[in-house]
């Protein structure tokens, strides 16, 4: 049996200790905002934070997970405004939207390790992140703008 | 006005207990919801459907087939379809194309509301589920959506905010004339008497959808052409709610993956499943039948794996042992495949457009220059691998699926299960990117077949990125052969292009081995240069994979020759790359495409969309004048430019490159101008735009598909490489041009950004450089 706390709640899980996070959150959870892009760690749809710290979840065992806390975004915030959700929203980021919820939760850690990072440390941290509708301009602009090093603009939904 | 709301509301009530099961959730607003609530749901639904587009058609539209009318199932406005208003003044508007980020949802609401003239904030959005007789045609591919969708938007939009007038104006007993309908309330300017949208809806829906329908004045617009509208999904986005493919929750959901063939056309020959039917969680593993070539929509065949979850499913295929026979295409080796192409393109294939005398003047010319092109194979890779649930029990079938085309999918189900229409519902979700892969719904079926075989409980499949990659639907491959023969001021006397690129017509049929009208209509036999003697070839060419669309398709490689060539032609003529693009294109006119060779012009009319050369002359100089084009660069860097007509709409690229000692391409900014005509949406233009310089990027420098033995030689993201934040330019500049009149054609938007990226990217490589890439990817091409 595998304890571990997600999105505040405690959870135990007695089945295939390798199952990744991913599947555990998606199909045993119903946690479907935590995405399957690659399956290998190579794209960052499934990010999530285990112990604070942005890990991908479609190759972390949950027996990983023991005793740890795992936050995914539907656990980012309580009423969804962070500041990179507001952001994110603010500036329109999103295209189809799939691969967002794994950059947020990348941008999140970003900020909570660098709050004022430099486009270095987005090209450093963000790269693993891969978004096919190729959003790049609009998140670097975002994590900025959630950094407080740009205003927010003027293009919130009416 | 209480008995008129409780009337309707019955009538609703038991039209939702004749509807198909709704789905269980649509994002924001649930279809069963409204309907359930009490004197809910006003306007939308009436008792009758509406008719189909061939009895509402005037004599007139039948005779033209172009556009929206040439679609099959054509294309609806009545309200009644896609607007519903609630007693509190909730606007709900059904939008029936799929959302896969081009912001169609957010598009369609927008329009609608406005005409409508309500509040923005008081208008949801819902999800049409796959139903053409209904809503007409919802192939959500070709950047056709607004195209062919919003002047009906309007009009449905329209036809809705003359009803709520004429209630009010019959409630208050004052002629309609007299009655104003503005953001959301209805006035009575002499009486002083006002009324919500609510408050009336229930009787606006017994009133006859009005005929003469009159659409705002554009200057009076809200929403349309502001870009002050936000994503009506941004919220579920980026708090994790917004239901993709796999994301829809049904109770004793079971979780499946098919091993498919490796080799298109493949078959299973053995399967041995003792140790896989070991791993803890397996429900059933079944093979599935396909193999036959062409394999159209329909399943590859294979093994199915069906589990209590989707990690029970993976362990078990991977302890299936499958022997393969792998068919006729074992031997598909494109590096050999190439060579045959090249050795296709060096001699006359089938003429597809001639004019004039291209040998006499070729063999007359003082110059000549012959330059062949290479791009390879792509997958769309869309950050969500197809993906579908279904339900397939007590002889009916549905579905919640991630797909551009519903009906195409209704249909498929129907062929695969067996089943008339009415026993088939397919639900549409949001799409993680479609790219045109989700056009083709093989795994929608896969799924029905999945859970059919378990005996009707839902099944969810998944595709993994290795099934997406190794079993797609390719861009095709290509060789383009060029000629010129120039003059002695160094312009192109005679013009000899051969295109050699295995068709998608070869899913469908016996492969014909030639491009399509619509594959040769992408930038090949429309190139819209000023040339006294033309000739357009199509060699043979065999298809050995399932070739299917990719964003912006057969342009890919027409635009990448062209504007490469011209580039060329330029260098040769010892003159500036731009000023030379746009002498070859030539004075302003319109040209009608049938005359150089295109009958198909996208589907539309050639009457209304000509080709006007003074649009493309117009984004190429708004992309050079934004990049600066002229200025001095640093040694390394070099600007380049491409314009292209695709989709209807004109679309021009400068990029700026820098190429480092090591070879290495590091794109430093992109300017793009784009002139689709109409802008219903110019935020999401813009964005649409971003994103096709990021695709196109891709293409030109990292990504291809190769196979070896038939098989697809990548894996994954590894193999396949696609652009990341770190290779994407810092600077993009889209440059809109300003917007036609609303009451114009309107040009796509979702595809033509992609074709003049990888052209410029390749000339401003050869400004930088002196060195000429004729193949994608560049990738390390400049390191030796």
């Amino acid at each position: 049996m595998i304890k571990l706390t997600v999105n505040g709640a405690a959870r135990s899980f007695d089945g295939d200790p390798d199952m990744p996070l991913l599947w555990y959150l998606r199909d045993e959870l119903g946690l479907t905002g935590t995405k399957f892009g690659c399956g290998v760690s190579l794209c960052g749809a499934c990010t999530i934070h285990l112990g604070g710290a942005a890990a991908r979840a479609c190759i972390t065992p949950v027996s990983a997970a023991e005793g740890q806390e795992v936050v995914t975004i539907e656990g980012l915030s309580p009423d969804g405004n962070h500041p990179v959700q507001a952001a994110w929203r603010d500036l329109n980021v999103a295209q189809c939207g799939y691969c967002q919820c794994g950059q947020i939760m990348q941008a999140a850690a970003l900020l909570k390790d660098t709050p004022k990072p430099t486009d270095q440390d987005i090209d450093d941290t963000m790269s693993g992140n891969i978004c096919r509708c190729g959003t790049y301009p609009r998140i670097r602009a975002a994590i900025h703008q959630a950094a407080g090093q740009t205003p927010a603009s003027k293009g919130e939904r009416l | 006005m209480i008995q008129e709301a409780k009337t309707s509301a019955k009538r609703m009530a038991e039209l939702a207990a004749t509807e198909p099961t709704a789905p269980a959730r649509l994002d924001n607003v649930s279809r069963r919801g409204l309907l359930g609530g009490a004197g809910a749901l006003v306007l939308a639904l009436s008792l009758r459907g509406p008719a189909r587009a061939d009895e509402t058609q005037t004599a007139e539209q039948k005779a033209h087939k172009f556009g929206a009318d040439g679609m099959p199932h054509g294309w609806r406005d009545d309200p009644r379809i896609f607007i519903a208003i609630a007693p509190d003044g909730t606007v709900t508007v059904t939008n029936h194309r799929s959302e896969m980020g081009q912001g169609v949802r957010t598009s369609v609401a927008l329009t609608v509301a406005d005409e409508l003239e309500a509040d923005w904030p008081r208008v949801k959005i819902a999800q049409a589920w796959g139903d053409e007789t209904r809503f007409g045609n919802q192939d959500t591919d070709g950047s056709r959506s607004l195209r062919h969708f919003f002047q009906h938007f309007r009009h449905a939009g329209a036809a809705a905010r003359q009803m709520l007038v004429q209630a009010a104006a019959k409630q208050w007993g004052v002629p309609a004339s007299e009655v104003t309908a503005e953001n959301h309330t209805l006035t009575h300017a002499k009486s002083g008497r006002r009324l919500g949208y609510g408050d009336v809806a229930a009787a606006a829906a017994e009133l006859p959808v009005p005929t003469d329908v009159t659409l705002k004045d554009p200057k009076n617009f809200r929403y349309i052409g502001t870009g002050k509208i936000g994503l009506i999904d941004n919220r579920d986005i980026t708090t994790g709610r917004a239901v993709y493919g796999a994301d829809t929750k049904l109770d004793g959901m079971l979780c499946a993956v098919v091993a498919r063939p490796p080799v298109y056309g493949g078959t299973v020959k053995a399967y041995d499943d003792s140790q896989a039917k070991t791993v803890a969680g397996v429900v059933k593993i079944f093979k599935i039948d396909g193999g036959a070539i062409p394999s159209e929509f329909m399943p590859l065949g294979g093994v199915a794996v069906v589990a209590k979850n989707t990690w029970a499913a993976l362990k078990a295929r991977d302890a299936l042992k499958i022997t393969w026979d792998d068919g006729p295409n074992a031997g598909y080796d494109t590096d050999a495949f190439r060579k045959e192409l090249e050795a296709a393109a060096r001699k006359p294939g089938k003429v597809v457009r001639a004019q004039g005398d291209v040998d006499g003047a070729m063999a007359k010319a003082k110059t000549k220059v012959t330059a062949e092109y290479f791009v390879p194979h792509l997958v769309q890779a869309p950050m969500e691998p197809p993906a579908a649930i279904a339900r397939v029990k007590d002889g009916a079938c549905e579905v919640w699926a991630s797909t551009q085309g519903p009906q195409a999918a209704n249909d498929r189900l129907m062929k695969a299960l067996n089943l008339p229409a009415d026993k088939v519902r397919v639900n549409v979700t949001l799409l993680g990117g479609g790219f045109g892969r989700k056009s083709k719904p093989d795994y929608v079926v896969e799924a029905a077949l999945c859970s059919r075989a378990v005996g009707g409980a839902p099944v969810k499949l998944t595709w993994t990125r290795e099934d997406d990659i190794h079993n797609g639907y390719f861009h095709t491959i290509s060789v383009e052969h060029l000629e010129a023969g120039l003059d002695d001021r160094g312009m192109p006397v005679a013009w000899l292009h051969r295109s050699a690129a295995p068709t998608i017509g070869s899913i469908f049929a016996p492969d014909p081995k030639h491009e399509l009208p619509f594959e040769l209509g992408m930038g090949l036999v429309n190139t819209p240069f000023a040339l006294p003697n033309v000739r357009m070839e199509n060699p043979e060419a065999a298809a050995h994979v399932r070739i299917g669309w990719f964003r912006s398709v057969s342009n890919i490689p027409h635009a990448f020759a062209i504007q490469s060539f011209v580039a060329e032609l330029a260098h040769a003529a010892g003159r500036d790359p731009k000023e030379y693009l746009l002498a070859l294109i030539g004075p302003d006119r319109k040209i009608d495409p049938a005359e150089i060779g295109d009958v198909w012009n996208y589907g539309e009319d050639p009457k209304r969309y000509p080709i006007d050369t003074g649009r493309l002359r117009g984004v190429i100089e708004t992309a050079a004048k934004g990049a600066g084009w002229g200025r001095q660069l640093p040694k390394g860097r070099g600007l380049g430019v491409a314009g292209h007509y695709s989709f209807v709409t004109y679309t021009a690229v400068a990029a700026e490159v820098e190429v480092d000692d090591k070879g290495q391409v590091k794109v430093q900014a992109i300017d793009i101008a784009v002139d689709c005509g109409p802008q219903v949406n110019p935020e999401r233009i813009r964005s649409q735009m971003e994103g096709a310089v990021v695709m196109g990027m891709g293409l030109a420098l990292t990504s291809e598909i190769t196979f070896k033995g038939g098989r697809a030689q990548q894996n994954n993201f590894d193999g396949y490489e696609i652009i990341r934040i770190d290779a994407a330019p810092k600077i993009v500049r889209v440059h809109l041009v300003p917007t036609g009149a609303y009451d114009g054609p309107l040009g796509g938007v979702g595809e033509p950004g992609v074709p003049p990226v990888a052209p410029a990217i390749a000339n401003a490589v050869f400004a930088a450089t002196g060195r000429r890439v004729r193949q994608l990817p560049i990738r390390d091409q400049l390191s030796a």
